[in-house]
C-alpha cells in the first residue's frame, strides 16, 4: 500500500463531535456527594463501526487534561489530531477497522460536557463554583448513561485509559461488572499518593490566589490566567522525569550562552514551562481544573468498596495493566499493588512495567511496544 | 534466561506430565511457548510470571496472562493452593532464594515441577577435573563471569534439599541430551532433570 498525502488522510479523518443530554429535572443524576446534576450533556466522538451483535465497543477514557477528541480531524484544515490519534485508527493498537471505539469528554470537564463553565439552568449563568463536586465514580455514571442509554450497548469490549482514565477503567470494572469485558490501566492508580495529591493542591492554590478568579466567578470577565498557567506548569512537571528533562532541557540557557546575572535570563526548561502553562490556558477552565483534580485526589477505589481486593472480586473484565518505568507521579509499585489485588481476588491479569525515560507521559509517548501490547491484549479478550 | 538450547522434549515432557483442564502457574515464563502449549493441548487455565519486558510483550502477544514480577520476592499475594501445578522450568538456577521460591511454590500449587541443569554430569565433572577451568556446555554456555545461573546443583542435591525440606518427590523425569534416559547413575549421567514434588502431610 502506498502512504497517502497527509492532507488526503486528514480528509478522510474527519470525526464530527456529537452531544447527548440526559438526567433532566426533576430526575437529576444523585452525585456521590448526595447531590444532584441535571440536566447533564455528554461530548462523545466515535471511531470505526458497531457490528451487528454490537459486541465490538471499546469506551477510551481520558486523562485529566484530554477531551472527547481523542483521534481524527475536525476539520480539513485542523492542524493536530486527537489526542490519541497514533493508537486509534485503522491498524492501530485500537484498530478502528474491527472495534468501534467511542470516547466522552468527562463530567466537571471544560471541553463540551456539562463543568463549571456551562450555564446553570436555574440561574441563567454559568456555575462556577455552585457546581457540585464530581468524583471519578459521578465521571463513569455519567458515561454509563452515554453507552447504555443512548448507544444502547449491551455490553463493552474494552475500557482503556491512561491517569486519570485508568482511574476511570478501573471504576468501570468495579461498578458494573457486568458490562465490562476487559479494562486497561495504563500509567494509573487505585488511588494517587500523597506527594500526587501535594502537587494537584499547589495547582490549586496558584488558581484560587490569582486575584481575577474571583471566588469562580470570573466568567465573562478577564480569567485567572496567571493562576491556570503557574498550575499547569507544576502539573507538567510532574508529567516529565529528571531524566527526561536532561535529555530535552539540560541547563541551557533560552536566548543567551552565558549569564546574565538578572532576572531577564531564562533557561530553557523554564521557557518550555512557560510555554506549555500558556499554551494551556487558551484551551482549559481554572475551575475545572479545581474539580477535576479534586476527583482525582478523592479517588481510592479500596475504600470505596472496603479494600482493593474486595473492589476486585467484583469485577468480571480481563485486566491488563501497564506502568512505567520513570513514572514517579503513579508510580510501578501502585501499579503492583492493584494487581496483586486483582490477583487475590481471582482476577485474570497481565501487568507489565515498561522501561522508559518520560516519566508519567510516556504512556502517550511510548507508541511502539503498547501498541503491541494493546493489539495482542485486545484480541486475546473473550465476549 | 533459559540456558537450555533444547526445550521442546522438556515441553512435551511438562505437557505429558499435566492433566486437562488444570491450572497452571508458570514462574520465569520466558516468551510463554510451554503455557501456550499447555493451553492449546491441554485446555489449562494459566498464568506467567516474568522479568523480561521482551518476554512478557512475546507472552501478552500469545494471549498469555503474564504478572512482570520478581520471583525472588516470593509469591505472597498467591493464596495457598491456588494453583494445580506451579512450574519452575530451567529457573531455580538463577534465582537469589531457590529454597523460599520452593517452599512458595508448594504452598501455592498442590504439586510442584521443576527442571534444572544437572551440574553433577559426568561432563561438567571432567572439565572442572581436566580442563581445571568452570564447565562450559552447550547446555550451560555461560563464561563464570557472565551466567545467569548463580544457584547450581547436582540432582543429588537437590535431593537432599527436598529431604530437608519435608519435600516429597512423586516422579523424577533424567533427561540426557534431549533424550529421556532411565534414572541409572542418573546424577552423572542425566544433563537435566525434571522433578515432580508436593509437600508431606
Amino acid at each position: 500500500m502506498t502512504k497517502e498525502p497527509a492532507d488526503t488522510a486528514v480528509k478522510n479523518n474527519i470525526v464530527i463531535p456529537e452531544d447527548y443530554e440526559f438526567a433532566y429535572p426533576p430526575s437529576e443524576m444523585v452525585l456521590e456527594s448526595g447531590k444532584k446534576l441535571g440536566p447533564i450533556n455528554i461530548r462523545y466522538e466515535t471511531y470505526g463501526r458497531l457490528n451487528k451483535d454490537k459486541s465490538n465497543a471499546i469506551l477510551i477514557v481520558h486523562a485529566f487534561s484530554g477531551d472527547a477528541h481523542a483521534a481524527g480531524y475536525h476539520s480539513e484544515d485542523d492542524k493536530s489530531p486527537g489526542w490519541w490519534d497514533n493508537m486509534i485508527g485503522p491498524g492501530k493498537a485500537f484498530d478502528t477497522s474491527k472495534y468501534y471505539i467511542i470516547c466522552s469528554n468527562v463530567i466537571g470537564g471544560c471541553q463540551g460536557s456539562t463543568g463549571p463553565a456551562s450555564i446553570n439552568p436555574e440561574t441563567g449563568k454559568p456555575y462556577g463554583l455552585s457546581f457540585p463536586v464530581v468524583t471519578i465514580s459521578d465521571m463513569v455514571k455519567a458515561q454509563y448513561r452515554l453507552v447504555f442509554e443512548h448507544l444502547r450497548l449491551p455490553f463493552l469490549y474494552a475500557v482503556a485509559g491512561g491517569s486519570m482514565g485508568g482511574m476511570q477503567a478501573l471504576e468501570w470494572s468495579v461498578a458494573y461488572p457486568d458490562f465490562v469485558k476487559s479494562a486497561l490501566i495504563l500509567a494509573s492508580t487505585a488511588r494517587i499518593t500523597a506527594q500526587g495529591i501535594a502537587f494537584d493542591a499547589v495547582g490549586r492554590n496558584a488558581i484560587v490566589s490569582d486575584p481575577r478568579w474571583q471566588n469562580g466567578d470570573y466568567y465573562g470577565k478577564k480569567i485567572p490566567a496567571r493562576g491556570l498557567s503557574i498550575a499547569r506548569m507544576v502539573g507538567h512537571i510532574t508529567y516529565l522525569s529528571d531524566e527526561s528533562m536532561g535529555m530535552k532541557f539540560g541547563r541551557r540557557l533560552q536566548t543567551r550562552q552565558k549569564y546574565g546575572y538578572d532576572f531577564t535570563d531564562e533557561f530553557e526548561v523554564e521557557s518550555y514551562l512557560h510555554h506549555q502553562g500558556d499554551k494551556f490556558v487558551e484551551r482549559f477552565d481554572a475551575n475545572s481544573y479545581l474539580y477535576i483534580t479534586k476527583a482525582m485526589d478523592y479517588f481510592d477505589l479500596g475504600a470505596k468498596y472496603g479494600s482493593l481486593p474486595q473492589a476486585f472480586s467484583r469485577a468480571k473484565a480481563k485486566y491488563l495493566v501497564v506502568s512505567f518505568s520513570s513514572d514517579w507521579l503513579y508510580p510501578p509499585y501502585q501499579s503492583k499493588e492493584m494487581v496483586f489485588a486483582m490477583i487475590k481476588s481471582g482476577r485474570d491479569v497481565s501487568y507489565i512495567e515498561l522501561n522508559s525515560p518520560y516519566g508519567h507521559d510516556s504512556f502517550l509517548l511510548e507508541t511502539t511496544r503498547q501498541k503491541k501490547i494493546i493489539k495482542s491484549f485486545l484480541e486475546s479478550v473473550n465476549v | 534466561m533459559y540456558s537450555l538450547k533444547r526445550p521442546h522434549l522438556n515441553y512435551k515432557i511438562i505437557t505429558e506430565i499435566i492433566e486437562e483442564g488444570s491450572s497452571v502457574l508458570d514462574l520465569g515464563c520466558g516468551d510463554g511457548e510451554l503455557l501456550y502449549r499447555l493451553k492449546k493441548q491441554k485446555g489449562i487455565s494459566g498464568r506467567g510470571v516474568e522479568i523480561e519486558e521482551r518476554m512478557i510483550m512475546e507472552c501478552i502477544s500469545k494471549g498469555i496472562s503474564v504478572f512482570q514480577g520478581n520471583l525472588d520476592e516470593g509469591l505472597k499475594d498467591y493464596g495457598t493452593n491456588s494453583y494445580d501445578y506451579v512450574i519452575l522450568n530451567q529457573t531455580l538456577q538463577v534465582t537469589h532464594k531457590p529454597v523460599l521460591v520452593l517452599k512458595e511454590m508448594l504452598r501455592v500449587g498442590r504439586k510442584a515441577i521443576i527442571s534444572f541443569p544437572n551440574f553433577g554430569q559426568l561432563k561438567l565433572r571432567f572439565q572442572l577435573l581436566f580442563k581445571g577451568r568452570m564447565p562450559v556446555t552447550k547446555d550451560l554456555p555461560y563464561q563464570w563471569y557472565n551466567t545467569p545461573n548463580i544457584h547450581l546443583c547436582t540432582r543429588k542435591d537437590f535431593l537432599v534439599l527436598c529431604r530437608e525440606n519435608n519435600i516429597r518427590i512423586i516422579e523424577e523425569i533424567d533427561i540426557r541430551e534431549g533424550y529421556r534416559i532411565n534414572s541409572i547413575f542418573a546424577n552423572s549421567r542425566s544433563s537435566e532433570v525434571i522433578f515432580i514434588l508436593e509437600k508431606y502431610v
